[in-house]
């Protein structure tokens, strides 16, 4: 029935104009849908960073003003010690975030792929921080990093008193508290999207190169981790994403200190924003985020939407 | 499955060994997921004394659930002393039909680009994505205004609104990458038969959805309800999440900190999201599996 | 078709009339009230005003905001005025009540101010600290001192020092506690804790004219001079008698410490009374309290509320209402009795107030009239916001890394230049 070439009688014509009508209706529909989400994306994305663009070239300070004051804003922002800190520890942050991330949740998923007992239970326990938000598990991690507090007053009760872990209130060292905690909540999320690929491979090309007497850390490096490559990648952009917006996470466990030595630039441009009445300058910083955010995102999304002919 | 494991040979002492240490790293790096968890309910169990004399790790003496009934009901914020419940119930007013109308848009609109491409489809999917990117500070103060001008400001509705923009993006994402999957025959078929274009989308789309709506609907839901940005900069008072209560409970003190009263309040907040995490957990991994993360 | 349309009017009118009704009679005044008072005594200090407001017919709408000194508030605030829909009243003060009356989203409050006569009562560094282009836009509620040092009598005793009155012997005392295995100092490690300590010291080694020289006039000499180095050297010192866990922590939970004896002093203004007082403690037998060394200097902190323009009768009958309780003696004396503070009027009994209080209340004419008063930069009463949040980089810096003070008063000058 629905097998009709191309229309050769009367009726099968007006078929085809039907269809022709029909179809015009279909593809406008489908903009139609689509319109209302990209106009509000429009607005709610586009527009609001061309506010904020508008505003990190004037002066604001209490309340956002609309007189074109050119690059001083962005002469200032570069000037000011704490911001230089703040994308000194984005990088640390970011880097070891993403790194040790990738990692770790490669890592476990390769682990739990190994028919585990229980799997279903130690997958939820690396999953669950995901759920959580730091301002609940805040004052935990406080707690736990303290040194007063925490793991290094519970070596020192059991007995190992050289045992030093104070991070947490070492200028140098706090950055590194934040990857500590950072790591804890999302590698569990990267763990189950490597997992999800993982199940999604070749079982028979695996067979076929046991038999040929490859080793199994062989089988992993040379067939297996290869055909995982659109997560490493998927999981990289998802991670940047998460460390440039990194902001409760500061808030709850260091407070940006000791000193500012641990802020993130979402936490500098917070604090200019609303505490120091530096709209204009607050806005330069969160245009100069944006513009590291689309270093790493145009060509992603450059190569993925280029690559895939139908996608 | 890469179950080497399932692969001849593999009952060796060697293998044994090797199994053996297999779990051990599996549960030392459970202790490092559990350790906060773990901090944070017994302290809730404790009574005041026992957290003053014990230390961080031990185990309450009794379970003693006052901090509970404290946290929920009776905690002050600033100064009404009510508890979390009315903000409870504010997060679940604006979480449901938050998650909902984002997660339905963002499977028509994935729907629409895929499988009914337009000139300018991938551009306008591309722009769409880039929405997942930007840091939120960065929309806080124009949301504001655009709050004003719709006279939505301080509102549940309000909060609605800007968790469906900041989850669109997402929502898109997810169902568009599922969608690229569906052959496109299925869609072809349907449209020889003279199906339109909302009749494919309910008859043929959605059945072979559920997957990626799972794992939609429990992104979406842990987002919303964990927002503590938004509805800390655009809330005041009684329209305010149960993050943002928490906050409050957490730094209001009469006399003596009641760390078991805080860490209740904040398990309390956290129970929606733990909850769905513990129960659609799996179905979170296979909905992954499912194609999302391949696309 | 007409009997409806009777009706429809009949009904329209009526419903105006309500209206109309509802409108005229300004039957409840009502106050959206913005404010970060939630801890200890903080938190029953406003309790007793929403009481009080209740109790003179008006409406409270608590909008609390809690955490890191109104930080959170600053940001709930600006989205609030951006939307056009104000809070009522809100808890912001300093230079900030300044920058807001600019942008003219301040209500003027002069005709409660004269009939209640606020000219007269009010200490003329609050009225201009209230006052915009003349007219009044903000009622203070409170005078707090910042210049204060809590301190653990018994903790002191077991090695035979007193109070310090002097830097040197601050240090000598400190020295000797810390010889003796005890915390010299309970601190908080969180900026606006380190600059509490900082302006203490600007005040006690330079004096209230080098003070304004540096945080009110920002004088590049005055910030670069030998004098500030001498300052830096000190918080050096400082830096070496808290205890290693100190970043981070809440000044209450310092306070705390000196309450259970496991530090001897703390350095903070006289909220951390409220925080004796909630726990039961004695002022002179558990605690004392002694202004930091300076020559009869007081640095002075003020809470005020700010009233916004706000549309509708109720909500600006609620202004004039809440301007008016809380400048009146009652309330001034309930409210800062909880709050660890002294009244921002003139012609409060003194008799219930403890003597920390009492002495507050004599420095501050002493100071007042010796010209020794100065306005607290870390607390946003002196110094604007930008400038202040340089100074407390820089201090902050110093004080939790080791930078010298030659480098440190190079760098405040630059901070100070930059953020101007």
């Amino acid at each position: 029935m629905s097998s009709i070439a191309i229309g050769q009688t009367k009726q099968d014509q007006k078929t085809s104009m039907m269809d022709k009508v029909k179809d015009w209706l279909r593809w406008n529909t489908s903009k139609l849908v689509v319109a209302p989400s990209f106009a509000l994306v429009l607005v709610f994305v586009y527009g609001f960073i061309a506010w904020t663009g508008y505003t990190s070239f004037t002066k604001s300070k209490m309340l956002p003003i609309y007189s074109f004051e050119g690059l001083y804003q962005y002469i200032r922002l570069w000037k000011l010690p704490p911001w230089h800190v703040a994308i000194e520890n984005l990088v640390i942050f970011g880097g070891l975030f993403i790194i040790v991330s990738i990692v770790l949740g490669c890592l476990l998923a390769i682990l739990l792929d190994q028919r585990i007992r229980g799997e279903g239970i130690l997958r939820t326990i690396y999953l669950y921080p995901m759920a959580i938000s730091f301002i609940v598990t805040g004052t935990a991690w406080k707690w736990i990093l303290n040194p007063g507090l925490g793991i290094e007053n519970l070596m020192h009760g059991l007995g190992w008193t050289s045992f030093e872990f104070s991070w947490l209130v070492d200028p140098d060292m706090a950055v590194y508290t934040l990857v500590i905690a950072g790591v804890w909540q999302a590698s569990g999320f990267v763990m189950a999207m490597f997992l999800a690929a993982l199940r999604g491979v070749d079982q028979e090309i695996i067979k076929a190169a046991y038999l040929d007497g490859a080793s199994i850390s062989r089988i992993y490096l040379v067939i297996i981790l290869p055909t995982l490559r659109p997560v490493f990648l998927s999981s990289f952009v998802i991670l940047s994403h998460l460390a440039i917006k990194s902001f409760d996470l500061v808030v709850a466990l260091t407070g940006g200190g000791p000193g500012y030595s641990s802020t993130l630039p979402a936490n500098f441009m917070y604090e200019m924003t609303f505490r120091r009445n530096q709209i204009g300058l607050g806005a330069a910083s969160a245009i100069m985020m944006l513009a590291t955010v689309m270093a790493i995102i145009v060509p992603y999304l450059y190569s993925e939407l280029r690559e895939k002919k139908h996608g | 499955m890469a179950d080497v494991a399932q692969l001849p040979g593999s009952r060796s002492p060697w293998h044994m060994a090797l199994r053996f240490g297999l779990y051990f790293l599996l549960c030392v790096f459970a202790v490092y997921y559990l350790l906060p968890l773990f901090v944070v309910l017994s302290t809730a169990f404790k009574d005041l004394d026992e957290i003053r004399s014990g230390t961080l790790l031990s185990l309450p003496a009794e379970l003693n659930v006052d901090a509970w009934s404290f946290a929920w009901s009776e905690a002050c914020v600033g100064v009404s002393c009510e508890g979390l419940q009315p903000y409870f119930w504010n997060s679940v007013q604006m979480a449901i039909p938050a998650v909902l109308i984002s997660s339905f848009l963002g499977a028509l609109t994935g729907y629409a680009l895929t499988k009914f491409r337009f000139k300018g489809a991938n551009v306008v999917f591309a722009m769409i994505l880039f929405g997942c990117f930007i840091p939120f500070q960065v929309v806080l103060l124009p949301m504001a205004q655009t709050l004003g001008w719709l006279h939505m400001a301080n509102t549940i509705p309000g909060l609605v609104l800007v968790h469906i923009m900041a989850g669109l993006p997402f929502t898109t994402l997810f169902f568009r990458n599922y969608y690229v999957n569906i052959p496109d025959d299925l869609v072809k078929a349907a449209t020889i038969d003279g199906a339109g274009f909302f009749t494919i989308f309910w008859k043929i789309i959605l059945p072979l959805s559920p997957p990626i709506i799972v794992v939609t609907i429990i992104w979406q839901f842990t987002q919303i309800w964990n927002d503590f940005l938004f509805g800390a900069s655009f809330t005041t008072g009684g329209g305010q999440p149960v993050t943002v209560a928490l906050n409050n409970v957490v730094n209001t003190t009469t006399g003596v900190k009641r760390y078991n009263v805080d860490m209740a309040a904040a398990l309390i907040a956290a129970a929606p999201t733990l909850l769905v995490y513990v129960l659609a957990g799996r179905y979170f991994v296979r909905g992954l599996t499912a194609g999302s993360v391949k696309g | 078709m007409n009997a409806i349309l009777r009706k429809l009017t009949a009904t329209t009118i009526l419903a105006g009339g309500i209206v109309a009704a509802a409108a005229g009679a300004q039957a409840e005044p009502t106050a959206e009230v913005l404010h970060y008072w939630t801890s200890g005594g903080e938190a029953k200090a406003v309790k007793a005003l929403k009481e009080d407001f209740e109790a003179h017919g008006g409406k409270w709408v608590d909008a609390p905001v809690a955490g890191g000194g109104g930080d959170a508030q600053a940001a709930v605030l600006r989205s609030r005025v951006l939307s056009g829909n104000p809070p009522t009243a809100v808890q912001i003060k300093g230079p900030n009540i300044q920058e807001w009356a600019e942008t003219g989203a301040l209500a003027n409050l002069d005709k409660v101010a004269n009939e209640e006569g606020w000219d007269k009562v009010l200490p003329p560094l609050l009225q201009k600290i209230v006052k915009y282009d003349g007219h009044y836009v903000a009622v203070p509620v409170n005078i707090h001192r910042v210049d204060w040092i809590w301190a653990n009598p018994k903790v002191l005793a077991k090695v035979g020092a007193g109070v310090p009155t002097s830097w040197d012997e601050f240090n000598e005392t400190a020295e000797k506690l810390k010889a003796a295995g005890i915390t010299p100092l309970a601190h908080g490690g969180q900026p606006w804790q380190d600059a509490t300590i900082f302006e203490t010291v600007v005040l006690g080694i330079g004096g209230a004219d080098f003070f304004n020289k540096a945080f009110v006039e920002r004088d590049v000499d005055t910030l670069k001079s030998d004098t500030m180095k001498k300052v830096f050297d000190e918080m050096r010192k400082i830096r070496g008698y808290v205890d290693p866990d100190f970043p981070g922590r809440d000044w209450n939970l310092a306070t705390g410490m000196v309450m259970r004896g496991e530090a001897a002093m703390q350095i903070m203004g006289d909220w951390a009374k409220g925080e004796f007082l909630a726990a039961g403690k004695k002022p002179g037998v558990d605690f004392v309290c002694a202004p930091t060394p300076s020559d009869h200097g007081y640095i002075l902190n003020s809470d005020s509320f700010a009233m916004f323009n706000v549309q509708g009768d109720d909500q600006k009958a609620g202004q004039d209402l809440l301007a008016k309780l809380i400048l009146g003696e009652k309330f001034q004396e309930t409210f800062n009795l909880y709050k660890g503070s002294i009244p921002a009027r003139i012609g409060v009994p003194r008799d219930k107030f403890d003597d920390c209080a009492v002495k507050s209340m004599d420095d501050l004419k002493v100071a007042s009239d010796n010209n020794t008063l100065v306005g607290s930069m870390a607390h946003e009463i002196s110094t604007a916001g930008a400038i202040r949040g340089a100074i407390l980089d820089v201090v902050t810096e110093h004080f939790n890394s080791d930078m010298s003070s030659d480098e440190a008063v190079v760098r405040l000058a630059e901070a100070v230049e930059l953020a101007l």
